[in-house]
């Protein structure tokens, strides 16, 4: 089985600020992880090929700095990786960036997709679910649990607020992982070694996805959504903080919910 | 082309989900800058023609519905042929989706099969005066950045909204257009097989349903009991950050947050949270936020309208003693 893994390097931080002149993202200087549903994407992947010897591929759409995130992918245990990068790609929404990546994808062959459910940073979650669209092929989103079974066939188990289900699936296929699907390995000293030394991390450019992919359909131009303006969050109007004994917190609280109509 | 506004509505098990009519409530809100367009709203699912006069109540100029076996279940391709089937005879200018587990699995499915843009999680949704767009606001970057995104070349222009963020009308007994549109279903449609289900039980009642939350982090420490009596006493339900989610102290579905359920009730106590931005994104719209919190810099002051700074150890049950003399 030919397994191809997602993943997206994204920053890693929860402090990231807009520069307040051009409104645009300071990423200097903040350190950039694999998202973390994606280190559950390949650990899952690992443990397929662990038990089946399946052939497990990384994938990244990204700048060439995308480059680290891949060797931390090989180091973990996967076979090849390649980074999708091309000017001509900057810029896409998530129905451009899932048609490239999907060009990718039908470009190396692959039995199942797995991806994050959700990037932390443009936080859509829509990538997965637009791939397997473009690819034409089943999809379970939201993989708590993965088991093969006879064939090319896979039980899923999906979560939901108020359920859960097991779903068969035959592939190809593609499924959507949470980060409560299994705790990822860590890289061994041989695989960092080995990623960067014997293993190599292998170019596309829109040139090798042209016979799969129509320029008008990658990049800013591929990119039915726009941003049109993106600003700080704001913070409402500040309240009042009390620093008083307990007795009297009690009683402006009470004092408060009384003014609301709750007691 | 019309310059409608279509609601896909989700049901399970023949039940209504809230964020639908909550769905319904900002399209009409929309819709009065379109004048003389429609609300339409699109329910999928089996024997649930009976829902239709309810959507309808709740705001609904015109309700078409697929009633099909196939449709029993939620599955992503039999839902994503009904709604692209109903686009496509509608044509609308705009459509709403609630951002549960169901529409975020539908939504992009269907924004890549017709080809227009789709803006996930948004918080606000508005009509641009001047070019008439849907204007799209959503937090992205963990909740640090707001982005306001637009459609201009594609329609319709698609977005979703999570459970809790807009709010519904009241229903009122209404009429309204109710179509039953039917779709074909080949066997290959249906391309996955649910083997089983399994509803989990829940601990607590649904918070985003709760008009008063007491809600718990690390600060409270193991025992929720103190703020259950609070809840009890006003009526409320408990709620917890993260950190107490990741301790076992509360539920996974007592989760308010970034990763957990956006509330929207009328009080709010944050108790021992300190206020991370991935749990403001989820609570900031409470009518009337306390916050208890013994260290007088955490950032959950900044989002509180009454902070209180202290022990709640020593300030729930002298605050629930209050309460019930009051009563
Ligand atoms: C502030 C802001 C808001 C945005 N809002 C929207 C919006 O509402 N709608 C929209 O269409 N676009 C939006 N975008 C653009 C969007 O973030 C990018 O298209 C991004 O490349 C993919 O979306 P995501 O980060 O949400 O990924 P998600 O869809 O959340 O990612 C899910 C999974 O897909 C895989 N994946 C995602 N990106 C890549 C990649 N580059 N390479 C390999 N695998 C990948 C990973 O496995 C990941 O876990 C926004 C961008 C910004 C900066
Ligand atoms: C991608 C991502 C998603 C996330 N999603 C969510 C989410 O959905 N929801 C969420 O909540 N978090 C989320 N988090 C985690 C978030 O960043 C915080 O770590 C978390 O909210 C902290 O929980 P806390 O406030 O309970 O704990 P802490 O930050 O440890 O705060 C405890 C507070 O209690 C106070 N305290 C201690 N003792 C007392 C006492 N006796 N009386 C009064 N006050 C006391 C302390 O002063 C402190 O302010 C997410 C993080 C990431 C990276």
């Amino acid at each position: 089985m030919k397994i191809i893994v997602c993943i997206k390097q994204v920053p890693d931080t929860n402090e990231v600020r807009l520069d307040p002149k051009t409104g645009t993202l300071i990423r200097d200087g903040v350190p950039s992880i694999i998202n973390p549903d994606d280190m559950c994407g390949i650990e899952a992947a690992l443990q397929l090929k662990d038990q089946y010897g399946c052939h497990v591929t990384a994938i990244t759409m990204g700048p060439p700095q995308a480059d680290v995130a891949l060797r931390e992918a090989l180091a973990m245990g996967c076979d090849e990786a390649y980074l999708v990068s091309d000017r001509a790609f900057g810029g896409a929404d998530t129905w451009a960036t899932s048609s490239t990546l999907a060009a990718a994808i039908k470009k190396l062959g692959y039995d199942l997709i797995i991806t994050g459910r959700q990037a932390i940073d443009g936080d859509t979650a829509q990538v997965g679910p637009q791939i397997a669209e473009h690819l034409g092929i089943p999809q379970v989103t939201y993989a708590q649990n993965i088991e093969k079974t006879e064939g090319n066939a896979l039980i899923v188990q999906r979560q939901y607020e108020d359920r859960y289900q097991k779903i068969k699936i035959t592939c190809p296929a593609l499924i959507t992982a949470l980060s409560s699907l299994n705790s990822p390995r860590y890289m061994s000293v041989a695989g960092v070694v080995s990623a960067y030394d014997t293993k190599e991390v292998k170019l596309l450019t829109f040139e090798d996805l042209k016979d799969h992919v129509a320029e008008e359909n990658i990049g800013l131009k591929g990119s039915p959504t726009k941003v049109k303006k993106s600003f700080p969050k704001q913070v409402k109007a500040q309240g009042v903080k009390h620093e008083v004994d307990e007795d009297e917190a009690v009683e402006i609280i009470v004092k408060k919910l009384k003014e609301h109509f709750v007691l | 082309m019309t310059e409608n506004i279509l609601v896909i509505c989700e049901q399970r098990d023949g039940k209504l989900q809230k964020v639908s009519t909550e769905l319904i409530g900002k399209a009409r809100q929309l819709i009065e800058k379109k004048q003389g367009q429609k609300v339409v709203a699109l329910l999928m699912g089996d024997k649930i023609a009976g829902l239709a006069q309810d959507l309808v109540n709740h705001g609904a100029d015109k309700v078409v519905y697929v009633d099909n076996p196939a449709l029993k279940d939620y599955m992503t391709e039999t839902y994503t042929k009904a709604a692209c089937a109903v686009l496509k005879s509608e044509n609308p200018d705009m459509v709403l989706v609630g951002a549960s587990s169901i529409g975020r699995d539908l939504a992009p499915r269907i924004a890549a099969r017709i080809k227009t843009g789709l803006t996930a999680d948004c918080t606000t949704l508005e009509i641009d005066d001047e070019t008439g767009e849907l204007l799209m606001t959503r937090p992205a970057f963990g909740g640090n950045i707001m982005a306001t995104i637009i459609c201009p070349d594609h329609r319709p222009q698609m977005a979703t909204v999570r459970p809790g963020v807009m709010v519904a009308l009241n229903p009122e007994q209404k009429t309204g257009e109710i179509v039953d549109f039917a779709v074909d279903f080949a066997p290959e449609d249906t391309n996955v097989e649910i083997l089983e289900t399994t509803m989990i039980t829940k601990e607590s009642k649904d918070i985003t349903q709760a008009a008063i939350l007491v809600s718990g982090g690390r600060g409270v420490g193991a025992n929720f009991a103190p703020l259950k009596e609070l809840a009890d006493v006003l009526g409320g339900e408990i709620a917890a950050s993260r950190a107490s989610v990741d301790a076992g102290t509360a539920h996974k579905d007592m989760q308010v947050g970034q990763t957990g359920k956006t509330v929207r009730p009328e009080v709010y106590f944050a108790c021992g949270i300190s206020g991370a931005v991935q749990h403001t994104a989820g609570m900031e719209e409470a009518a009337l936020i306390f916050a208890i919190n013994k260290d007088t810099t955490a950032p959950i002051f900044d989002v509180a309208d009454v902070g209180i700074v202290g022990d709640v150890h020593k300030i729930l049950p002298k605050l629930v003693n209050r309460i019930r003399n009051e009563k």
